[in-house]
């Protein structure tokens, strides 16, 4: 399909991408993490681009960053240093775990752009308290890039931002649906474009695109291949050869539990609330980062769930080495599985981008045994 | 200065402050016979509310230094990877989240909670370490959420805190059964402060030279301050060391024999390291005379009122040195080397230590900058020796006080 190429060049050109975007006039506002408010950066005039790692060495990052440090934020902090986000207009910093609260301090400190904003989310979801403050950061924001960007937010802009996006996860969830249920006729890899394409491009255009790719679905000849299935679970996924060494040992990944994957288009935000009370709560309602606190077994309830809605057959988790929130969390999500019989097997990952068939064979052998 | 060449005598507080944490370990390991209900709360948590509700406050962090100083770290930390936790993780949660299955460490373990108060003004560590023991131990948890301040405290993260301190009480009456005593609690808030005072008072005498303590002397008379904070106890034993700190002052006695250079210590102790340590730097006439860590528990003293305490603490538990930005704690650093006159800043980069450890390299560079001084940076953990290499870090530190010398000769 040839949609589905557009969503790979938006990721592997970046510089290109970038460079038809502000063409557009808008700003290009990175973010590092799924908690970034993009309907408020995209309703201000800017684009929301979601920063993941080049895989280049880590040079300059090496004078502000230890190596014990986890290679996303490793990662970013280098394309930074090294100029290769000089596109960007500007960053905003969610609040997730200990890592990325550093990074934004040092990001901060070194200051390469112009817009800068941290986005001190609360660690609790599930409290009264807790919502009111949510919404209250999110009013903040709002001033901030209103001041930044010498705009000011509507009701009106906000609302068909707020749609803009919600018609983007809807093809998403859509097409998604399709491959989880269909595995086969569309690609691990591509399905993992679309997502992260869908991040980066301009949101208009991948608004039109996966309407298009979602149309293009319902045509299909509908027929079941039979596979093993498995739900991807763990840190920040970015290895696309992860789901082709599931596929060539005759395997799908059916689902996933990551912050690049299905937590980043889960729920759509309520268009019938008073559109800041509607963010924060779809931030409450959607599938929990490990960062966050909702209840004591929220992560093992839906982890549980995803496995039987995608009728999965085993769990891979993705650990990436000095991941804490998903490191902490394992043991215990391990253990849920195995009281429900369900067979999990976890990689340790050093690097998002560099794992080139290093884990072919475990894989295999994980698929074989389902 | 004294040329004898034998070793300063010891601070003689030492001894009862032993006594007086062997005592309150017994008391919270009989608690349950007692009748008395147990809290774990994060070292970094307002502990004031439980002390006036006549629970007793336990702190899996301190139980953690116990277990580095005892050398016991490594066994625990490694049953924790048996248990599927990542050697990476932080070694006090892993060698708690050990301790609490195998009853291990120097004194079989801590006693069963009641409940669990965490405070995540230190880390995000804490929320996943928290939320494991409350399923393991099947016990309430209560959380406060204390936002960063990377720029500054704003009128949000104000109200949300303070919202939640009324939570907290709320939810400890609802624990306990019992209403809260404003009384006992004011009064608690009163000694409490104090102790931080005090406390803050005990770490300045060492910007005497010669320096009558060490920073590995704050390492060991910390623990009152942090697990007895907010009673008579701790607010006595300070005046005490403060007292003998002014004669050793005095008298002229420094804890480092022929103290020549003075060094400012930055993240927590290598607890298993820290005789070793202290002698290697004591072998170089190098007194490390404070540090980053032990000021934790007064830093905040500028934001409590004392008379209206409970109010005040949202802003005070905020505000802490870990919950601000690098750039924050980088003028923090600048302020101590400067009160201190320290000759060099010694960082612990520490792998169990997420967020106090990143950002120490752009504190480096700062303090070399504006302070012109040489900045050592030697990577440990705190409790797990594993990922120590003794030769090398014998190795820098020598090299790093040629530096020293050399810099404060050209003086
Ligand atoms: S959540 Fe994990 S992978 Fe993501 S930035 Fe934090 S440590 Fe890195
Ligand atoms: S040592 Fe660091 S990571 Fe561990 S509990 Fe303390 S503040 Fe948190």
């Amino acid at each position: 399909m040839k949609e589905i190429e557009r969503f790979h060049q938006a990721a592997t050109q970046l510089a290109d991408t970038a460079d038809r975007i502000r063409q557009t006039g808008r700003k290009i506002i990175g973010y590092p993490c799924s908690y970034a408010p993009e309907e408020l950066i995209h309703a201000a005039g800017g684009h929301p681009m979601r920063l993941f790692s080049s895989g280049h060495s880590i040079i300059l990052g090496e004078s502000h960053l230890q190596s014990y440090c986890c290679s996303v934020v490793r990662g970013i902090l280098e394309d930074s240093l090294a100029g290769r986000l000089d596109f960007l207009d500007g960053t905003v910093f969610p609040h997730t775990c200990d890592s990325m609260q550093r990074l934004s301090d040092i990001w901060r400190m070194n200051g390469r752009y112009k817009f800068f904003a941290d986005l001190a989310l609360p660690a609790k979801l599930n409290t009264s308290s807790s919502a009111a403050y949510l919404e209250s950061v999110l009013a903040r924001f709002k001033a901030d890039l209103e001041a930044a960007l010498g705009t000011s937010i509507t009701d009106a802009d906000l609302a068909s931002s707020i749609a803009l996006f919600n018609r983007i996860r809807t093809h998403l969830s859509f097409i998604h649906d399709f491959y989880s249920r269909h595995p086969g006729q569309i690609r691990g890899s591509d399905m993992n474009a679309l997502v992260k394409g869908a991040m980066i491009m301009d949101r208009d255009e991948a608004d039109t695109l996966l309407a298009d790719v979602a149309a293009s679905l319902r045509h299909l000849p509908v027929q079941d291949t039979p596979v093993k299935r498995v739900v991807l679970a763990g840190s920040v996924c970015d290895t696309p050869d992860l789901s082709d060494a599931v596929e060539a040992a005759g395997g799908a990944v059916v689902g996933d539990d990551l912050c690049t994957g299905q937590r980043w288009f889960d729920r759509l935000v309520p268009e019938d609330q008073p559109p800041l009370t509607a963010l924060a709560d779809r931030y409450r309602e959607r599938v929990i980062c490990p960062a966050k606190h909702a209840g004591l077994t929220t992560r093992a309830d839906h982890l549980i769930s995803l496995v039987n809605n995608s009728r999965a057959h085993g769990v891979l988790f993705v650990m990436l080495k000095f991941c804490d929130p998903h490191a902490f969390d394992y043991p215990y999500l391990k253990e849920c599985l195995d009281a429900k019989g369900i067979k999990s097997m976890a990689l340790e990952i050093d690097d998002g981008r560099q794992n080139q068939g290093r884990f072919s064979t475990r894989i295999e052998t994980f698929i074989h045994m389902l | 200065m004294s040329d004898t060449p034998s070793p300063p005598p010891k601070i003689k507080a030492a001894r009862k402050m032993r006594d007086l944490m062997t005592t309150y370990y017994l008391e919270a390991l009989s608690a349950a016979q007692n009748n008395r209900q147990v809290a774990w709360i994060t070292s970094g948590g307002p502990v004031e509310p439980l002390v006036a509700m006549d629970i007793i406050p336990v702190y899996p962090e301190n139980h953690g230094a116990m277990i580095g100083s005892a050398k016991m770290g490594e066994d625990l930390c490694a049953k924790a990877e048996d248990m599927g936790y990542s050697v990476d993780l932080c070694a006090y949660a892993r060698s708690d989240i050990a301790c609490a299955v195998v009853k291990g460490g120097p004194i079989g373990g801590l006693p069963k909670p009641d409940m669990l108060i965490c405070c995540n003004n230190i880390c995000g560590t804490v929320l996943k370490w928290y939320e494991i023991q409350a399923r393991f131990f099947q016990v309430p948890l209560f959380i406060l959420d204390t936002p960063v301040c990377h720029t500054g405290y704003t009128p949000e993260i104000a109200a949300y805190v303070k919202a939640q301190v009324n939570e907290y009480i709320a939810f400890l009456e609802q624990v306990t059964g019992k209403k809260m005593d404003l009384d006992k609690m004011n009064a608690v808030g009163k000694r409490s402060y104090e102790g931080q005072r005090l406390w803050q008072q005990v770490l300045n005498t060492t910007a005497h030279k010669p320096s009558p303590m060490s920073a590995f002397d704050a390492f060991f008379f910390l623990a009152l301050i942090v697990t007895l904070r907010g009673t008579q106890i701790a607010v006595d034993f300070y005046k005490e060391l403060i007292d003998e700190l002014e004669q050793r002052i005095k008298e002229g006695i420094g804890v480092v024999p022929d103290e020549t250079y003075r060094l400012l210590w930055d993240n927590l102790p290598v607890w298993h390291r820290l005789k070793w340590l202290s002698d290697r730097f004591s072998a170089h006439q190098a007194c490390l005379v404070a540090d980053t860590y032990t000021s934790a528990w007064c830093g905040a003293l500028k934001y409590i009122d004392e008379n209206n305490f409970l109010d005040s603490i949202a802003e005070a538990y905020t505000r802490i040195y870990l919950n601000i930005g690098v750039d924050q704690m980088a003028q923090e650093v600048l302020k101590m080397i400067r009160f201190y006159d320290v000759n060099g800043l010694v960082m612990h980069s520490n792998r169990s230590c997420k967020p106090y450890s990143f950002g120490q390299m752009d504190i480096m560079q700062i303090a070399r900058e504006q302070a012109g001084i040489p900045v050592l940076m030697i990577e440990a953990d705190m409790v797990d020796p594993r990922s120590f290499s003794q030769s090398q870090v014998e190795t820098r530190i020598d090299a790093f006080m040629e530096i020293v010398k050399h810099k404060a000769g050209l003086k």
